[in-house]
């Protein structure tokens, strides 16, 4: 089985951040960049899946030239290749626009499914993933926390999370877009060996009209989003400090949240 | 779980290559994840965690720099990173790998036969053997030439006699790699466990290096084959070039000790609070120290990352893996003192990890080379004269001083 990873490579979630001069997003220099937590555990799965089926994982991202770090990572934990969309059309995209250039990149690689983390730490639209299904006209799914390859290699299991803590199990025509959760396994570290023999894995750098794609059609170009400002909230509005000791302060907290915030 | 920052002030990042970077960040998320929750429980039990040598084998940290058998084949400076890393765990987890690729493996593979290769190296690799390394004595720690441990040929075997000290690994070790006098020289030879007239027990009382273990070896008439002779061995030089490779490894495991106590010194006062709620690292005294750690943490990296360089040129020679080793175990031993004064009280209890390196650093500064060994080395290097054993005393036939090794 051939399985496509899409990867995103993050500001660290631990790493302090600025905004950026132009206040349209965050200061990157001196930021570390991690892989995405959940498509950490979406390789760990697409890496296990392989190995039952002696098929091979393909990750793929779309990001600026540092995003090759996060490619080698993948690949020294056993991706065999992976596909770099990293020309400066393809940056600054909305879901919209960065679904459909992963999703072209897919396309060309044959694969029988697509996996990736349900949404990304830092922008957290949790929409390109839907966005690459509408394109490859695969069916998805969200918020996955258990998936299983059934007999046959042409559908799958999935365990999907609802609300209430309820799960909904139902089985999903391959090829499929599966969109999985945090903690949904436990990621392997990247083996010295692994490390070593992804020297040796090729980096593919694909250019949009090598994909089919125009200009207008990716990037911040073909985004149908505009991001006017980031900034932090405001802090210190609508904090209340409490006062006296524990027992008058435990007593006020409770009376507050009864009354006046409803929720106890 | 908390996630070890590093230390990296000059921006040297850049300077690794990508496997280095790989591999460090590697060997830090396991020590993150694997070691940092056990450690102290080790260190308070006086156990080495051997349950962590599948994972380490599988990471591939034993015999990391080997390229054949299946094993990884990393470069110098990555190797070093993945010391750094470890160390900043624990030292005796450093030492343990050290032990394991420095002084068994790499003896084997650099001085073994082609079947003690081919039956110990993997095995040795994978975790599923594990060695030790017997040199040092109760009466001849920085003078090894000294030793009195003997092996008498006898008919198609060997007979040993004698007793090592201070051995890292020693119980719990499969294969011993022994260093003894022949009529030939100092050679060395592979001990298996169980071997009759082989024993080995710990040494108890330790203050340092407590998730280590370290034991005595004592051999009485131990027999064994011919073919457990390392035949490449012909003189002392090979030991010294099993610890050229160790004390390289430990000159950046000292960085690593030094990174942890600055680490935990700086988060720690930052929040302490005293004095009119303010964090203690408004006080220019406090500041001073740390100031002190990071100058000489990044001094002592650039160190270890030049040497790591010259090893991989073929160009590093005994002198600059001794400047290495003894500046930056002394980084790390002055920083934890530093580290241990900042933090006051808590300095001393294990809920931090300062104590527990300020403790460990004692051994690891006069171990693989004293101190003020590796000051006579590179004061000899310096002057031609080997004040070991100054050439007045011993006019002509001064034996070159035993800790000089060479590669």
């Amino acid at each position: 089985m051939r399985i496509a990873v899409c990867i995103k490579q993050v500001p660290d979630t631990e790493a302090r951040l600025r905004v950026r001069k132009d206040g349209l997003w965050v200061e990157e220099e001196d930021l570390p960049f991690v892989i995405n937590e959940s498509d950490n555990y979406a390789l760990e799965e697409a890496l296990t899946i392989a190995e039952k089926t002696a098929g091979e994982v393909v990750v793929v991202s779309l990001g600026p030239e540092r995003v090759k770090d996060a490619l080698r990572k993948a690949l020294a934990l056993g991706a065999s290749r992976a596909v770099h969309l990293a020309e400066e059309a393809f940056q600054g995209g909305d879901a919209l626009a960065t679904g459909r250039a992963l999703a072209a990149a897919i396309a060309g690689q044959e694969v029988d499914l697509v996996l990736t983390g349900s949404q990304s730490d830092d922008v957290g639209y949790g929409a390109t993933g839907s966005v690459i299904a509408g394109h490859l006209g695969w069916p998805h799914a969200w918020l996955v926390m258990g998936l299983e390859i059934e007999e046959g290699g042409t559908s799958a299991r999935v365990t999907r999370e609802m609300e209430s803590g309820m799960n909904e199990i139902f089985r999903l025509q391959l090829p499929a877009v599966i969109e999985v959760q945090a903690g949904i396994n436990h990621p392997r570290y990247a083996s010295l060996k692994g490390i070593m023999a992804a020297k040796r894995k090729p980096i593919e750098r694909p250019s949009p009209a090598d994909l089919g794609l125009e200009a207008s059609q990716i990037g911040a170009a073909g985004s149908r989003l505009e991001v006017l400002e980031v900034a932090f909230p405001d802090s210190g509005e609508g904090a209340e400090m409490l006062e006296g000791d524990a027992a008058t302060m435990a007593r006020t907290l409770v009376e507050k949240l009864q009354r006046e915030a409803r929720v106890l | 779980m908390s996630r070890f920052p590093g230390v990296d002030f000059l921006d040297l990042d850049p300077l690794l290559s990508d496997e280095a970077r790989l591999a460090r960040d590697a060997v830090r998320a396991f020590v993150d994840e694997m070691v940092m929750p056990i450690i102290e429980e080790c260190h308070r039990e006086g156990r080495t965690p051997v349950e962590l040598v599948p994972e380490m084998a599988r990471l591939g940290l034993f015999g990391a720099t080997i390229a054949e058998y299946d094993l990884p084949g990393l470069d110098n400076v990555a190797y070093g990173l993945i010391m750094q890393e470890l160390e900043r765990g624990d030292s005796g987890l450093r030492s343990f790998v050290s032990v394991q690729s420095s002084l068994v493996m790499y003896p084997i593979y650099a001085f073994g036969s082609q079947q003690q290769k081919d039956r110990w190296i993997p095995a040795l690799g994978r975790g599923e053997a594990i060695g030790c390394f017997g040199l040092t004595e109760p009466d001849f720690g920085s003078n090894p030439g000294g030793m009195r441990t003997t092996a008498r040929r006898d008919g198609d075997g060997w007979i040993l006699n004698g007793t090592k000290q201070w051995i890292t690994n020693g119980t719990l070790a499969d294969v011993a790699v022994v260093w003894a006098k022949t009529d030939d020289g100092v050679r060395g030879f592979l001990v298996e466990k169980g071997t009759p007239g082989f024993s080995a027990r710990d040494q108890h009382g330790k203050f340092s290096l407590r998730a280590s273990t370290t034991s005595e070896l004592a051999f009485q008439d131990c027999r064994i084959p011919a073919a457990n002779l390392l035949p490449e061995t012909s003189g002392l030089k090979n030991a010294l070039m099993c610890l050229n490779q160790a004390r390289y490894g430990i000159a950046w495991g000292g960085i690593g000790a030094a990174m942890a106590c600055y680490v935990a010194a700086r988060d720690y006062a930052m929040e302490r609070v005293q004095f009119g709620g303010q964090p203690i690292a408004c006080h220019q005294l406090v500041q001073e120290k740390l100031v002190w750690m990071l100058s000489e943490i990044t001094k002592g990296q650039l160190l270890a990352l030049r040497v790591g360089q010259l090893k991989d040129q073929g160009k590093a020679r005994h002198y600059h893996i001794s400047m290495a080793k003894r500046n930056n175990v002394w980084v790390a031993r002055e920083s934890a003192k530093l580290a241990r004064e900042i933090l006051g009280a808590n300095g001393i209890v294990d809920d931090y990890p300062v104590i527990r390196h300020m403790l460990n650093v004692e051994s690891v500064y006069t171990y693989e080379g004293t101190h003020d060994i590796h000051t006579l080395i590179l004061g000899e290097h310096i002057t031609g004269i080997p004040a070991f054993n100054p050439p007045e005393r011993t006019p002509k036939r001064a034996a070159r001083p035993a800790e000089v090794g060479r590669e």
